[in-house]
């Protein structure tokens, strides 16, 4: 089985992608990054 | 090899930055290709920025978890995760190599003629605490009163926002520039301090700190990507430890040739006079027998 975990692992985190795309974290990734964040920048 | 490494850097660095309308249009890009997480460390606040940070999203979604939870969102990170999973478990560590423009920067630095100071090698753990606390424990368990939590790592180390955002930024708006105090100086002064020890040291940042390269360096043991040592080849000629950025010193065994520390730009490949280095690409772990193991007695 070890053999195989490089390919286990890519179909675990492809999993773990459709479902944060599937939960909408798509939108919520995008809400944050088009608007200027003060943190990053040392402001807020 | 070399050269198509850094072609490929200033490629990615240009794609990651191509949106130059911002001083007329909206002062970043706010377009769709900013859904996607970009593979090395480009924060999204940057003005010319086109994709979106992972770190920064992660800590975001990490941030706003427990408020998230309570109006029926549960945004844990799995798309950013996923994302760099995806990645990480076919290429390891290589994007850190190859694609990340903060990267880049500190090979620019390197390049600088001025006597050089080696890496010490206790402070390789640095980017797992940093991933650790920074990235993951505390935006998730420090929260204010109405339950966010805060980008602890953006807002506090790193040094790609204060560059890429902050003196762009703060220089294109004269509201932002008077808003601008104590915090802004700390994080400026961390990053004086920070390209000054890459001058001087090799790919410190990435070394020391990078939380994006500990995930990526997660991976490089069980990626599709990986690096072959064939002990019985090498001369032990030093060469591959003399052009590797990142000090992993696998000639004389004390490091793992695929270990979390090697950022797969492949100079070891290339500069071997023996071929004792060799790079295999497969989902498949080639190098681990389907035998059953036995204890010997």
């Amino acid at each position: 089985m070890k053999r195989y975990l490089p390919l286990f692992t890519t179909f675990a985190f492809i999993a773990l992608l459709l479902l944060g795309i599937c939960f909408g974290e798509v939108h919520a990734v995008w809400s944050k990054a088009v608007t200027v964040c003060l943190s990053c920048m040392g402001i807020g | 090899m070399e050269r198509m490494r850094r072609k490929s850097q200033y490629l990615f660095t240009l794609l990651a930055n191509a949106y130059w309308l911002f001083p007329w249009k909206s002062p970043i890009y706010q377009g769709p290709v900013k859904k996607i997480c970009f593979p090395g460390l480009n924060c999204h606040s940057c003005p010319a920025a086109t994709m979106s940070c992972p770190l920064g999203a992660l800590q975001n979604l990490l941030a706003a978890l427990r408020p998230g939870i309570q109006m029926g969102q549960l945004h844990i990170g799995a798309y950013v995760l996923g994302s760099l999973g995806l990645i990480g478990s076919v290429a390891g560590r290589m994007p850190c190599g190859w694609i990340c423009p903060f990267g880049l920067l500190q090979e620019w630095l390197f390049l600088l003629p001025v006597p050089k100071i080696s890496f010490w090698r206790p402070l390789k753990r640095g980017p797992y605490l940093f991933l650790i606390v920074f990235v993951v424990l505390l935006p998730l368990l420090v929260a204010d009163l109405s339950g966010y939590g805060s980008i602890w790592f953006c807002k506090y180390v790193c040094p790609a926002g204060t560059l890429e955002a902050g003196i762009p930024l703060l220089s294109l708006d004269q509201d932002l520039r008077s808003a601008a105090g104590r915090l802004f100086a700390f994080k400026l002064l961390i990053l004086i301090l920070l390209l000054t020890w890459c001058v001087f040291t090799s790919r410190a940042f990435c070394r020391a700190i990078c939380p994006l390269g500990a995930v990526y360096g997660l991976f490089n043991r069980l990626s599709w990507l990986r690096l072959r040592f064939h002990p019985d080849r090498c001369v032990q000629c030093r060469a591959c430890l003399t052009v590797c950025p990142a000090g992993v010193s696998f000639y004389n065994g004390l490091d793992d040739i695929n270990s979390g520390s090697c950022i797969r730009c492949l100079r070891c490949l290339s500069i071997c006079p023996a071929n004792a280095v060799s790079l295999q690409f497969s989902p498949i772990r080639r190098d681990i027998s389907n035998a059953p193991v036995t204890d010997g007695n």
